[in-house]
């Protein structure tokens, strides 16, 4: 067999990946500042609105999802039974 | 009938179904190239045939229309033959003719809706596709791929009975079969509507595909990725265009299936949740109404089919080589499997709709459009939809496949025919996302649509990475839902264990009040007012026998009325 990838066995590489993707959030950010808007809602055109929604909506869909596990959660057989 | 027509045009739909029920005949490598040929076969046929209807056929006074060519059926014709055609690769080595002929009659039958001139070819064309696509599911040979094909075909057979009563309906109604923009108006156009909606997995009658697609065969789920719900998403464009309930029940499809997309544990399953999410934003496009909406609708349709079935190549692959589907059986495979791990990292980033992937270009149309109209709620559910569809389908799927925590697995790349299958439908996404225009150019509608705006650009980079920062920082303090090995209930749950329980309650209550029955008019009553005439004071009875006989007779028959209601 071909030898195997092993990138991100070592943590300085994925420390190194991190600091890349902050890296990019920063730029997007500031970025930004310098972009012409043509929104549909007034709300578009601030600067980082869909920064902010984004992470929020990820949060969110996270939060909520581990809230319906409490009700939806079954055993693997639990329709075999 | 025109003979030039007739091998110019011959319907895609037959060239499909005859030429796939043929399959069995050919052997060795001549079977291999036959069912490379079909495809590309249909589809330049189909690019020869000029718009407009052929191959009429009189059915009592209607005029049934096989094939009905313009520019909405046309574009969903070309990619229904594309990914026929890497779906066909990617399963060329499957020694298992019921497959092959499986998925050929299937995506005949789409074919055969997608042309459909009229509601009775429709029909037949819908049910072709309900049998077929089960044999894709069935071939799995698992007990419980077996029910689960079991309980999809059931709900197919309803929501087409629901379609059959509706079209006989609107028939009466009009006087004719004819299909083509029926709106949200009367009896018959909700009874359509409805078997529309079970194909196109509306919730809350979405659970059939959750349920069955994750355990179809590895290269069967390729097949069933494409065709039914984007041969309802055709059907729905064409007849109930500008249906307002489409916007909500499409803006809420977007984000019901994320919350459970987040939660399984069956990559799969994964999909479906994220398929049945990308449905609904053509669901709202629908809805919507407009030029623009439609072609984004069209479009979105035409990006989804490639990138959905590259992510059930990809992640069919990893079943394929290691036998494993679940999260928490997975990961680290990127180690020995980076071709695969990229082609599932280029459908990911195409579903996130990524700035130079196809999603872009086509899921911004439908986003544009609910801006355009105002339409804040559903702009914002949408939006809110794609940051979660990105993390499911964009982080979690390629996440705990090929990174994440190392399972130990060692596995080789799969065949090369499912690697080129991949590559293809890669190359596809990634050409449509950096170059539109040639999908443009067939869209219903004139486009004037622009997706690399720097506004739009932006403001979906953004979205999309610090919705991966919520991810991040997520997974990092430990907060993420583990990947647990447990299922989660969905509407299922009605006809798998409410249907159960609906049974236990009838028997119990049911047979209960006959034994109640039984007891207080047959052996109570019926016995003591026997006793009774018997034993009655000589002053009190007539003295006959007879009377208390009659008695005891009327006494029974009442009882008898009684146990048979």
């Amino acid at each position: 067999m071909k030898k195997e990838l092993t990138l991100f066995d070592k943590p300085q590489n994925v420390r190194r990946l991190l600091r890349l993707f902050y890296g990019v959030l920063v730029v997007l950010l500031i970025l930004d500042l310098f972009i012409q808007k043509h929104a549909y809602f007034p709300w578009e055109g601030h600067a980082g609105f869909f920064a902010g929604f984004g992470f929020v909506s990820c949060t969110l869909v996270i939060l909520i999802a581990k809230l319906l596990r409490v009700f939806v959660k079954r055993r693997e057989d639990y329709y075999e039974k | 009938m025109d003979h030039s027509l007739l091998f110019k045009g011959i319907p895609p739909a037959l060239i499909f179904i005859v030429g796939g029920l043929l399959i069995p005949a050919f052997k060795g490598k001549l079977k291999l190239a036959y069912m490379l040929a079909l495809p590309l076969y249909a589809f330049f046929s189909l690019l020869q045939t000029p718009e407009g209807n052929s191959w009429h056929f009189s059915l009592l006074q209607y005029d049934l229309i096989l094939c009905r060519i313009d520019r909405l059926s046309l574009v969903f014709g070309y990619i229904f033959c594309i990914i026929s055609w890497i779906a066909v690769i990617f399963a060329l080595k499957v020694e298992d003719d019921l497959q092959h002929v499986a998925g050929f009659v299937y995506a005949g039958g789409a074919l055969g809706v997608t042309f459909a001139g009229d509601l009775f070819t429709l029909y037949l064309f819908w049910e072709i596709m309900a049998v077929s696509s089960t044999f894709l599911i069935l071939a799995r040979r698992t007990r419980s791929s077996q029910s689960a094909a079991f309980r999809y075909i059931m709900v197919h057979v309803a929501g087409g009975l629901l379609l059959l009563a509706g079209i006989l309906i609107y028939i009466h109604d009009t006087g004719s079969p004819r299909f083509d923009f029926i709106g949200l108006s009367g009896t018959a156009s909700y009874l359509i509507f409805l078997g529309f909606a079970v194909n196109a997995a509306i919730p809350p009658l979405h659970p059939w595909l959750q349920d069955a697609y994750p355990e179809a065969t590895v290269t069967g789920a390729v097949f069933l990725s494409a065709f039914t719900t984007k041969s309802a998403v055709y059907v729905m464009a064409r007849t109930f265009a500008g249906a307002e309930p489409l916007i909500y029940l499409g803006a809420l499809m977007t984000a019901i299936p994320i919350f459970y997309a987040v939660l399984e544990n069956d990559i799969r399953r994964v999909l479906a949740y994220s398929l049945i999410n990308q449905v609904g934003f053509m669901m709202c496009g629908i809805g919507i109404g407009t030029p623009l909406a439609i072609n984004g609708t069209v479009a979105h349709a035409f990006c989804h089919i490639l990138y959905k079935a590259l992510l059930f190549m990809s992640t069919g692959a990893v079943l394929h080589v290691t036998g494993k589907i679940r999260c928490t059986d997975l990961g680290g495979l990127y180690k020995t499997m980076p071709l695969t791990c990229l082609f599932c990292m280029v459908g990911a980033a195409s579903i996130s709709a990524f700035p130079l992937f196809s999603g872009f270009v086509s899921k911004s149309m439908i986003i544009s459009a609910a801006g355009h109209e105002k339409l804040v709620l559903v702009w914002l559910l949408l939006q809110f939809a794609s940051a979660g569809v990105f993390h499911h389908a964009g982080i979690k799927v390629p996440f705990f496949t090929f990174f994440g925590q190392d399972s130990g697995l060692r596995v080789k790349e799969p065949p090369l025919n499912m690697l080129v299958a991949m590559r293809l439908a890669a190359g596809l996404s990634i050409f449509l996302g950096v170059y539109p225009e040639p999908l443009y150019r067939i869209l219903p509608y004139p486009v004037d649509f622009i997706p690399y705006s720097g506004a739009h650009v932006m403001g979906q980079l953004q979205l999309l990475m610090f919705g991966a920062l919520a991810f991040c920082l997520l997974i990092l303090s430990g907060y993420y839902p583990p990947e647990l090995r447990a299922i989660n209930l969905d509407t299922d749950w009605f006809y798998r264990k409410g249907g159960r329980l609906f049974f236990r309650f009838v028997d119990s209550s049911l047979n209960g009040l006959n034994r109640i029955c039984e007891g207080v008019f047959v052996r109570g009553l019926a016995g003591s007012l026997a006793r009774f005439f018997q034993n009655a004071p000589p002053g009190f009875s007539i003295g006959t026998a007879p009377v208390g006989l009659g008695a005891l007779a009327a006494a029974l028959f009442i009882a008898g009325l009684f146990l048979l209601h």
